[in-house]
């Protein structure tokens, strides 16, 4: 039965559960509401729940179990008397799936019977053409070994679907009988619903943790893969980058590094002081009407997606960089020979950090008690020298969280450089050549036709767990300096 | 320091007497600077965020209109249905390459009544009209056969060289190497401009219509791509919500203080500031490589984003909850609630505005994410078709607009990069009425108590 119809049928009994639960209770308590513990819903959820959650639980195991058992079932016979690697096998048991599901087909559409598919013989028959008649096309000669396996796949996948589909039934019954039987006027219904209730909570509460763990998992796991096949070292140290797909790669993962860092402090060299010292007007000198104007409009900066950014990048800053510093330009120098540079990255990416910079900051200026600035005041300090001797030290911790949850963002910042940095991986000084970065080359290694097991691509896991641990060291101590800096004056 | 005495003898009655020395006037000027570098900071992001709106609107309103050519094609019988019994089979069985002359036809028509004049052979005058133009005529055809033998009145697609031309993108200088238009051509769509037959007009097609290969920028259009993003918003609306209220919910109302809880808030937290390119690649690896999910597909985009903005929308909605004032909760629980009871059938409708506002503005930045599709695959090919149901919607591959945007400004053809500008338009139209939606949202129902 397929899956869907199986859902379908647990609803089914799960809602019948509820009204049989709910009438149940009112029986019990003598058709008077009083004498229920609980309102006579929460003995219908509770029937529902029982019913619903164990046979659900039951499908979803069995249904990450089954493919794993049947593969190990299946494998020896398609495999035969060789022993085949681990990619090969893979290769095998595809063709198998393949030959299964176009049996499948052809009983479906009454092409066979079913006797005769799990009859069929690749001796007296071809299974190939008699398969292609139906629409099913096999790439290659089916062997007997594959013909064999193929039938004992479907064999067990259709046992296997009867014994899910009996499970599953069975266990909602059971549930929704259990908790029927449980059903009486001083069953306590409320307490067991909201322990269901709350485990889903909980549960959700822990998508997140997951999450990470499913990170670093996919980082860890692939990132070993790769460091079998290139040594940990030379991607370390390494100073030279370029992947070739051919086989013979130089992976060193330094000149990555440098581009990454060298666009990322000039993107602070523009938004810190930008970002600053506007947060300074707008908290200390802005009339209320300019700072309702425009500390909104700064904010767009940050709610405009990178993709919008990096065609900025591409398309407008790139062309009138060069249009100034490039070849016949406006200054009569001839320093960037392409739009894509280090400058223009960081220029756009500096525009996009403005409002992360000025918005925290303004927070933790405004944080700053009045107090401090009065006493600065009342000793005869102008209002920009409280500014710079008072308030700026007091907020310096929290400035400093903001820059580096700033330097973060630049760090992990993928469209602008991959659209306006440049795809060359060097080491140079000149902020007017193209380089490249971590991210960039994440995007560039993974995009290809690139064999996911080749060193070419699992280095980007490489890649993206260096930039994991980076941003996450930064983001760890920028939210300690913020939060310990928030407390002071609370 | 001077004598002040001596400088207040000629002083105009009524102003002030003291006199600035020289350290006070030293003081006041820094003070000015100061001043002025705070109002100089300022006017720079502010120049900068009208610089990014100015190139976007200047590049990008021109993907709304295109340019069209009327013509009156003559539907030949003899060409189109040779046998004359107008059998659907045999009009599908002739190729657009046996439309083409027939455009070639009305097209020399309409030159010789305009009087227009041209050294180029009669084959080449197609290379005006955009190559789709065939496609199109056929496809009228094969929708009413009864119009054959009919002259009948299309407007088709200019190429995309002549609408750049007419967009002033193109010149005849530039057009001096370029083997898909000469400048001859120009000379007649000057003439022709200039009695109608050439016209821009608003291009419906570029908000509905799909991709179109490297060669077709002008039939090129976002719609395939916003049904892309459309479903992945679906999946995001209808797996983050949830659980992220559910998470929140549990984290502020019911969970203990303890290690846990504290390693929970510090995962949500750092998880919120994780690089979005770091989610694509859990994507890749998780639901591509180990779940064996359809690669490209919408639902696939959609999980990815949903592990990105739950963090966004989990602080957000623990805020809403926090900013509950608990006497409401005391009251409940002093009516005899159980504490499940006060949370939701009192805390959670109370906060419902805040939590609406946060969904609306994580949605938003999902909208605009590009970085983790391009590592689930979805860009690299031409979006053509729309899905062909529901369920199809979720599981074909399929682009999404910040993806198609970035697959355009790729392309070597800069008429694809007025397609990019004109794609980021209509983004920020969707991101900019999300945005005033949360705006109203928490205006009209957020509770200050």
């Amino acid at each position: 039965m397929p899956v869907f119809w199986l859902i379908l049928l647990v609803a089914a009994i799960s809602g019948a559960g509820f009204f049989i639960g709910r009438a149940r209770a009112m029986t019990s308590a003598a058709g008077s509401i009083r004498n229920l513990h609980s309102l006579p819903s929460y003995y219908g959820w509770h029937v529902a729940m029982l019913a619903f959650v164990p046979a659900m639980l039951a499908m979803i195991v069995w249904l990450v179990v089954q493919p794993l058992v049947i593969n190990a079932a299946v494998a020896p016979i398609a495999a035969g008397n060789a022993t085949p690697s681990a990619g090969e096998l893979d290769l095998l048991m595809s063709d198998v799936r393949r030959v299964a599901s176009g049996l499948d087909t052809a009983v479906a559409e009454g092409a066979m019977t079913a006797e005769d598919a799990g009859r069929l013989r690749t001796e007296l028959t071809d299974v190939r053409q008699r398969l292609g008649d139906v629409g099913v096309a096999i790439g290659s000669d089916i062997t007997p070994a594959t013909l064999q396996a193929a039938q004992a796949y479907r064999v067990l996948s259709a046992r296997g679907s009867w014994m899910l589909t009996a499970l599953v039934a069975v266990l909602a019954i059971a549930g929704a009988a259990y908790a029927i039987a449980r059903t009486t006027r001083d069953f306590r219904a409320r307490n067991v619903v909201e322990i269901g209730i709350r485990s889903l909570l909980i549960g959700s509460a822990l998508v997140a943790i997951l999450t990470t763990v499913g990170i670093v998992m996919a980082l860890i796991f692939n990132t070993v893969t790769f460091f079998n096949l290139y040594s940990a070292a030379g991607f370390y140290f390494g100073t030279v980058w370029s992947p070739s797909f051919g086989g013979g790669s130089s992976l060193g993962i330094l000149p990555l590094i440098w581009g990454t860092l060298y666009i990322s402090v000039i993107a602070l060299a523009v938004a810190v002081p930008v970002g600053i010292f506007s947060a300074i007007y707008l908290a200390e000198y802005a009339s209320p009407t300019v700072r309702s104007f425009a500390k909104p409009m700064l904010e767009v900066l940050a709610g405009i997606p990178t993709i919008v950014y990096g065609l900025f990048a591409l398309l407008t800053i790139g062309p009138s960089l060069v249009a100034v510093f490039g070849e016949g330009g406006f200054l009569g120098v001839n320093w960037m020979q392409g739009g894509t540079a280090v400058i223009t990255a960081g220029l756009v990416m500096g525009i996009m950090l403005i409002p992360y910079v000025s918005s925290l900051s303004d927070d933790i200026i405004n944080a700053v008690p009045q107090s401090m600035r009065d006493g600065s005041l009342g000793l005869g300090a102008t209002k920009s020298e409280t500014i710079r001797m008072v308030v700026i030290p007091a907020a310096l911790p929290g400035i400093v969280g903001a820059v580096l949850l700033a330097a973060s963002r630049a760090i992990g910042e993928t469209m602008i450089v991959v659209m306006g940095a440049g795809a060359a991986a060097r080491l140079s000084l000149n902020p007017f050549d193209a380089m490249t970065t971590i991210t960039a080359k994440i995007v560039s290694q993974l995009t290809g036709d690139a064999d996911f097991s080749s060193p070419e691509a699992l280095v980007a896991f490489a890649l993206a767990m260096t930039l994991f641990v980076i941003t996450l060291l930064l983001n760890i101590l920028a939210l300690t300096i913020v939060r310990k800096y928030r407390e002071q004056y609370d | 320091m001077t004598d002040a005495a001596a400088t207040n003898s000629g002083h105009a009655p009524g102003a002030s007497l003291i006199t600035l020395d020289d350290r006070t006037r030293r003081r006041n000027a820094a003070e000015k600077r100061f001043q002025a570098y705070g109002i100089a900071a300022l006017a720079v992001g502010l120049v900068f965020l009208a610089a990014l709106l100015y190139s976007i609107i200047s590049n990008g309103t021109g993907a709304f209109s295109q340019t069209f050519v009327t013509l009156d094609v003559t539907l030949s019988a003899d060409v189109l249905d040779p046998t004359g019994n107008r059998n659907p089979d045999d009009i599908a069985a002739v190729t657009t390459f046996g439309y083409a002359p027939l455009i070639e036809a009305a097209l020399v028509q309409k030159m010789t009544d305009a009087g227009v004049t041209s050294e180029i052979a009669a084959d080449e005058l197609e290379q005006i009209l955009s190559s789709g133009a065939a496609a199109q005529l056929r496809s009228f055809v094969a929708a009413n056969p009864d119009q054959i033998g009919e002259t009948v009145n299309f407007s088709f697609l200019a190429s995309s060289r002549v609408d750049g031309y007419l967009k002033g993108r193109v010149t005849r200088e530039s057009l001096a190497n370029d083997s898909n238009l000469s400048p001859a051509h120009l000379d007649i769509v000057d003439q022709l401009q200039a009695g109608g037959t050439v016209a821009k007009s608003f291009n419906m097609a570029f908000i509905t219509g799909a991709d179109a290969s490297e060669s077709r920028p002008e039939q090129a259009g976002i719609g395939v791509s916003m049904i892309g993003s459309f479903f992945m918003m679906l999946v995001v609306l209808c797996l983050a919500l949830p659980i992220g209220v559910a998470a929140s919910i549990y984290l502020e109302e019911f969970a203990p203080t303890n290690r846990w809880t504290d390693l929970i808030e510090v995962n949500i937290s750092n998880l919120a500031a994780v690089p979005s390119i770091v989610f694509g690649i859990l994507g890749l690896a998780v639901f591509i490589q180990f779940a064996h999910l359809p690669q490209s597909a919408p639902l696939v985009g959609g999980l990815v984003l949903t592990l990105m903005t739950l963090p966004t929308i989990i602080i957000s909605t623990r805020a809403s909850l926090k900013s509950v004032p608990p006497s409401i909760r005391d009251a409940a629980l002093g009516v005899g609630a159980s504490k499940m009871q006060a949370v939701f059938h009192h805390v959670l409708p109370l906060a419902m505005p805040g939590i609406l506002t946060g969904t609306i503005i994580g949605l938003a930045h999902a909208l605009g994410e590009t970085a983790p599709l391009l590592l689930i695959g979805m860009v690299g090919f031409v979006a053509s078709n729309p899905p062909d149901g529901f369920i199809d919607g979720f599981v074909s591959p399929n682009s999404a607009m910040p993806a198609q945007i970035y697959e355009w400004a790729k392309r070597a053809d800069p008429a694809f990069y007025e397609r990019a500008w004109g794609g980021i338009i209509v983004l920020l139209v969707f991101l900019m009425a999300m945005n005033i939606v949360a705006i109203i949202l928490r205006r009209r129902f957020e509770r200050r108590w």
